[in-house]
């Protein structure tokens, strides 16, 4: 299980909410799941308008921070990142006004 | 009418007239206020005790505690100087320190009130806008007498009455990359207190080229962020945020509105990073982000990454100089304009559009129509036209078939022959655009939207409308 986090106006493009608890199979023969398994999963079935919004390519798109329990994914090798059991992954779009 | 018209004109004509002489003699009083200060700090004589020939003051000959600080200075900060890890020279190192805030509105208003307060020697406004009524809400510096007037002008005049011991200086102008080296490098430390995109990649490139650290945060609906940048290696804006997002993806409190303390929450603590780094006390926030979810009353504090070696402006390679910088088009880069002005999309043959007022006219001869009002039913809610019909424009397509119905069944009511007309109205005129082409693409051939939405309505046909 793992817990996933849609904040700064993410949680617009899955119906508003904000936490989810979410089960995602890994494929067999694969030991690890990885941040980049984790997006394709989030892009099928969380995300449910504008995909454009969320992803670009193969990552998130410009101006989305995303954070694995707590910390910068870029601290931890980006898509590349391997998830444990109870992670915390959040994905927050960086916000501009005042 | 038309006299009634002109007498409350006239009135308000004398009104602003008697404000303006009112804030002129205020401005006066302060000033004499200011001066008659300086003699009393002179005289040294400010708390009435007299100092007479028999007996010399035991502080010495010229009020020489060794730290700079004043009577009046030790007094005023008195709480400051009481906290252990603060003191006599966290005081005297924010006394010493100049910071500018960009931006007097949600975020700037608490930040520029605890700046002045606390006892920041310079202090710097940049905001080139005017006050409103629906600033109100959460810009808390303003009040309502300022409302129209600058509000570098308001927030200056509501710091100096709180401190008026502080240099305060106004910029009344908008932060561009013409300006900016000029403006941010009078100051130690820059407060990004604006509300969009391309300033505040601006603003962050600009800090990097001169080298100063910056506090940024920022807030909408019920959420804030807040970090500081370009400090003591920390990352830039711009080693987070590479490519800046899609302009659709950039929120503004305009659109998507904002709980008024949650940019007051930032701001405060804006502050307080900006009060951290001006008197060397603890940690400031850099390379670490803070989350505000105020909804869920929760606050978090994440590590983000470092200086990038590869970011184009403060990387290992990089050569972004102060003329690449001024050179540089911030709007562009964004995709959305600096000064964010409400977008004004021509989508439409003039054949297709109408205006509010001949709107009001066709409705006044009793015209046969159906009214679609495409904006979300929280906004129906506010204010709506009458007999119209909401449908948000995300579930235009689903609903097609109520518009249908609703025309046949005016059809019928007036037995017109000719048809019922179909018309859109949105909150300015954009989105009802992009209904009505797609309304024609499904068929509805004679769909017309109206010229500027509910807002131009209540510009130009009924100012009882409300604007919001």
């Amino acid at each position: 299980m793992l817990f996933l986090q849609c904040s700064g106006g993410l949680e617009l493009l899955c119906d508003s909410v904000k936490i989810h608890k979410v089960n995602v199979e890994q494929q067999k023969g694969v030991e690890k799941l990885t941040m980049k398994d984790l997006l394709t999963w989030v892009r099928t079935n969380l995300i449910k308008e504008r995909p454009e919004m969320f992803m670009k390519g193969d990552t998130v798109r410009p101006g989305v921070l995303v954070l694995v329990n707590d910390c910068d994914w870029e601290l931890s090798g980006l898509l590349n990142t391997t998830l444990e059991e109870n992670d915390v992954v959040v994905f927050i779009s960086t916000l501009h006004g005042g | 009418m038309e006299s009634n018209s002109r007498d409350a004109s006239a009135i308000l004509r004398e009104i602003e007239a008697l404000k303006a002489t009112r804030n002129e003699i205020d401005s006066k009083i302060s000033a004499l206020e200011a001066q008659l200060r300086e003699i009393k700090l002179q005289n040294g004589n400010d708390n009435g005790v007299l100092n007479n020939g028999s007996c010399p003051p035991i502080s010495g000959l010229d009020s020489g505690f060794g730290h700079g600080l004043t009577p009046q200075m030790i007094y005023r900060y008195s709480r400051h100087l009481l906290l252990p890890s603060f003191g006599v020279q966290g005081q005297s190192n924010l006394l010493k320190s100049s910071i500018l805030v960009v931006g007097a509105g949600g975020l700037g208003s608490p930040a520029l009130l605890y700046l002045a307060a606390c006892g920041v020697g310079r202090l710097g406004i940049v905001d080139h806008d005017v006050v409103e009524l629906n600033n109100m809400h959460r810009q808390i510096i303003h009040t309502e007498e300022y409302i129209g007037q600058p509000k570098v002008k308001s927030a200056a005049a509501a710091c100096l009455s709180i401190n008026s011991t502080i240099k305060i200086v106004e910029h009344k102008e908008a932060l561009l990359a013409s300006n900016a080296l000029e403006i941010l490098s009078q100051y130690d430390i820059v407060v990004d207190a604006t509300d969009n995109a391309p300033s505040r990649y601006m603003i962050s490139d600009c800090c990097v080229v001169l080298g100063k650290p910056l506090v940024s945060g920022a807030a909408v609906g019920l959420e804030g962020q807040l970090t500081v940048y370009n400090y003591n290696g920390g990352p830039c804006y711009r080693c987070l945020f590479p490519t800046p997002p899609p302009s659709t993806a950039c929120q503004r409190c305009s659109d998507s509105g904002v709980l008024g303390v949650v940019p007051g929450v930032i701001g405060c603590l804006q502050a307080l990073e900006a009060i951290k780094i001006a008197s060397a006390i603890g940690e400031p926030l850099s390379r670490r982000m803070l989350l505000f979810d105020a909804l869920s009353g929760r606050m978090r504090i994440v590590k983000i990454r470092g200086r990038s070696l590869q970011c184009e402006v403060c990387g290992e390679n990089t050569t972004f100089s102060k003329q690449q910088f001024q050179e540089f088009d911030y709007e562009k880069f964004t995709q959305t304009p600096l000064s964010p002005a409400p977008l004004k999309l021509n989508l439409l043959q003039a054949d297709s559009r109408i205006s509010g007022k001949e709107f009001k006219e066709r409705i006044d001869n009793e015209e046969a129509h159906v009214l679609v009002d495409v904006r979300p039913e929280h906004h129906f809610k506010i204010v709506s036209l009458p007999r119209s019909l909401n449908i948000p424009l995300p579930s235009l397509e689903a609903r097609l078939a109520e518009i249908s119905s609703a025309l046949e069944k005016k059809e019928d009511e007036t037995n017109s022959g000719s048809g019922a007309q179909l018309y859109v109205v949105c909150r300015r005129g954009n989105d009802s655009q992009r209904a009505v082409q797609y309304l024609h693409k499904m068929g509805f051939t004679s769909a017309k939207d109206i010229i500027g939405g509910i807002e131009g309505c209540a510009r130009d046909v009924d100012p009882n409308l409300p604007m919001y």
